[in-house]
């Protein structure tokens, strides 16, 4: 088998490894373990087996026949909703929790933002007897405290960030520093397709089975690949995981980032829309930064979204054109959100509805064209602040 | 200013150490700064590092987090602390302490630049590995800078090695795995490191990270170039400095420091 990891950890000229020296060796342990991993039959094997046993794969595809009435296209979603725990980051978090245990750490640190990925990664921990400590910012714990409620029901500590925007990307800082600070025996999982190399492209490997399964199934019953892909894009993970199953088609691929209150505003999350490159959390992507390369604040109505920076990948995808990116506004994700609940009976998380957002823009797509979309993840933790902002 | 090769040839040749200090540039603000450099250059600094601010700090413990936080919350700019440098001129080297980003942003050639120009003897930046370094190293070298890179107690002996070749000016040797911040105790790991680079170069080797007080820098110099005190600095300013209020015992803080390494 050919090596997935590019030797340089690039993606042209973005990702890279920009950390402190200490954890160099580390990554280069985790890279070594990984590709070790990802070529050996028994460690496939074994993922599958989790995956099918565990996690509840393959999920489904659905077509979404109301919607596809509404609209005039015709509209599937796949449903990594179904998976266990609610989302598409159990996939990453049980590949990375089996390489900790190749690589013999017992602690697992991870980030969290909506709580999806801190949920997922303190799920595998309870199943294989890990350790493991959850950073979250504040602002997220009081977002999400359902979620911050299930990893500790699940054995897990969860750690309030207060410094900074007490976001997603305190959440990484601060796990950082603690895996610079304990590296020899925690293994840092990181929920997301961003970070130093080789996390972007290992968690893109773990999360191809999204896209592998999806394009199968797609074609299995269509008897086509779609016309377009959509997924919604925060740090990438569930996108690149989707469209890494049809780079290689002539499907239109369209990533959604967080709008949050409108590009002109200012006030959102998309790096990929309006940011431009540079350095963060160990990879050089694109970034919501100032003139003087001062991160920017956030907003997003998704914890999950809520992220200055994006996966390395990401930004090749898009400077190549291969991929398109645009953003989808907090009202116009409630909006689908609502709207795919009422007309399809899903409730997806907030996060994938800025996905589902694209499909009300009118004549964004001639009629009748085949539309995939990843519904990356359910909405029950999203339940208790829908039903402060929405009236019913 | 004079050059770091310069300030360390000559403590070699007085069979003396180095106290090396780290300021948050804009904690307090920045105003203060060349007056803050004054006090400390007085108390003995042989070497200040300056700390230029980023948002995002993941090398750096809760005391330089908080203290960036304030700095920026000040306004504090990139193009403002050169400035600041600038006016201050102490008479022992500086060194710019950040991340790459704030470098990268602003394009690294002209950041080299206008720091040369302000003054600057060298540059560490936290965040940045010898494989991502190339351009860097160009460019600093171009602008006759000095790259300091640091070496940790993970660090592989080909790693050391080429850290050790690489770097100019000093080895910045990390005492232990972690962030930065004052600790009870220097770590122990930190000989065997020392040890090992000082077998690999005839550059200097300071030692930083977990440093606080005379007795650490004193068993540091046992073995080392210099010490590295940052966080008890950066925490001692912000809560005793006002407006020069507190000079003379930071002075005589220093020269406590300053006699440890000596001890």
């Amino acid at each position: 088998m050919s090596a997935v990891l590019p030797t340089s950890g690039r993606f042209g000229a973005f990702g890279g490894r920009y950390v402190p020296e200490t954890l160099v060796p580390a990554l280069d342990e985790l890279e070594a373990t990984f590709q070790t991993a990802w070529a050996s039959p028994e460690f496939r094997q074994e993922f599958d087996t989790y995956l099918r046993e565990f996690v509840g794969r393959p999920t489904p595809v659905t077509d979404c026949r109301r919607i596809s009435a509404l609209t005039g296209y015709v509209l599937s979603a796949k449903r990594e909703d179904l998976n266990h725990t609610g989302a598409h980051k159990i996939n990453n978090a049980l590949g990375q929790a089996l390489l900790a245990m190749r690589m013999g750490k017992k602690r697992i640190i991870a980030e969290t933002g909506a709580g999806q990925h801190g949920v997922a990664t303190a799920t595998v921990c309870a199943l294989f007897g890990l350790k493991c400590d959850v950073y979250m910012g504040e602002e997220d714990c009081k977002r999400q405290e359902l979620n911050v409620f299930r990893m500790k029901l699940l054995g897990a500590r969860v750690i309030p960030v207060s410094s900074g925007t007490k976001t997603l990307k305190d959440a990484l800082n601060e796990a950082m520093r603690d895996w610079v600070t304990n590296v020899r025996d925690t293994h840092y999982i990181i929920g997301t397709a961003a970070g130093p190399h080789p996390y972007p492209a290992m968690v893109r490997e773990f999360q191809s089975v999204i896209g592998t399964e999806a394009r199968a199934q797609y074609l299995e019953r269509h008897g086509v690949v779609p016309d377009v892909g959509i997924a919604c894009v925060g740090g990438g993970s569930n996108a690149i995981g989707f469209f890494y199953g049809f780079l290689g088609d002539q499907t239109r691929l369209i990533g959604v980032e967080a709008g949050g209150h409108g590009i002109e505003t200012g006030k959102h999350a998309a790096p990929l829309s309006a940011g431009s490159p540079g350095v963060l959390h160990g990879s050089y992507s694109y970034l919501m930064q100032d003139e003087d390369g001062q991160v920017m604040p956030t907003e997003s109505v998704s914890a999950g979204l809520d992220y200055p920076g994006v996966g390395a990948e990401h930004s090749f995808l898009k400077d190549t054109g291969r991929v398109e990116y645009t953003a989808a506004t907090d009202d116009e994700a409630l909006k689908a959100f609502r709207w795919l609940a009422e007309n399809e009976g899903l409730i997806p998380a907030f996060e994938s509805a800025h996905a589902f957002a694209l499909l009300q823009r009118p004549g964004l797509f001639a009629p009748g064209t085949r539309i995939l979309v990843n519904l990356s993840g359910r909405g029950d933790k999203d339940m208790e602040r829908a039903s402060q902002i929405l009236s019913l | 200013m004079p050059t770091l090769a310069d300030t360390f040839a000559a403590l070699k040749a007085k069979g003396e150490k180095a106290l090396v200090l780290y300021v948050t540039a804009g904690d307090p603000s920045l105003d203060q700064l060349p007056a803050i450099l004054e006090a400390l250059v007085e108390g003995g600094a042989d070497v200040i590092e300056v700390g230029v601010p980023f948002s995002d700090p993941i090398a750096d413990g809760p005391t330089i987090q908080a203290s960036s936080q304030r700095a920026l919350d000040r306004g504090t700019r990139p193009g403002d602390v050169l400035e600041a440098v600038t006016k201050a001129q102490p008479s022992v080297p500086v060194v710019l302490m950040g991340y790459y980003n704030t470098m990268l942003r602003p394009g690294l050639s002209s950041f080299a630049q206008r720091a040369k120009a302000a003054g600057v003897g060298g540059v560490i930046v936290c965040d940045i590995i010898l494989e991502e370094a190339d351009d860097w190293v160009k460019v600093s070298q171009a602008a006759g800078i000095d790259s300091v890179f640091l070496a940790a107690p993970t660090s592989t002996p080909e790693r050391l090695r080429a850290v050790a070749t690489n770097s100019t000016g000093f080895v910045y040797a990390v005492s232990r795995t972690g962030v930065t911040g004052a600790a009870q105790q220097a770590g122990d790991e930190v000989a065997r490191l020392v040890g090992d680079l000082k077998g690999m170069t005839d550059t200097p080797v300071c030692v930083g990270f977990g440093i606080s007080k005379p007795e650490h820098v004193a068993a540091v110099c046992q073995v080392a170039d210099g010490a590295v005190i940052g966080s008890w600095l950066v925490d001692w300013l912000a809560q005793n400095w006002r407006e020069g209020q507190g000079r003379a015992d930071l002075v005589a803080a220093v020269k406590a420091l300053k006699a440890a390494t000596l001890a």
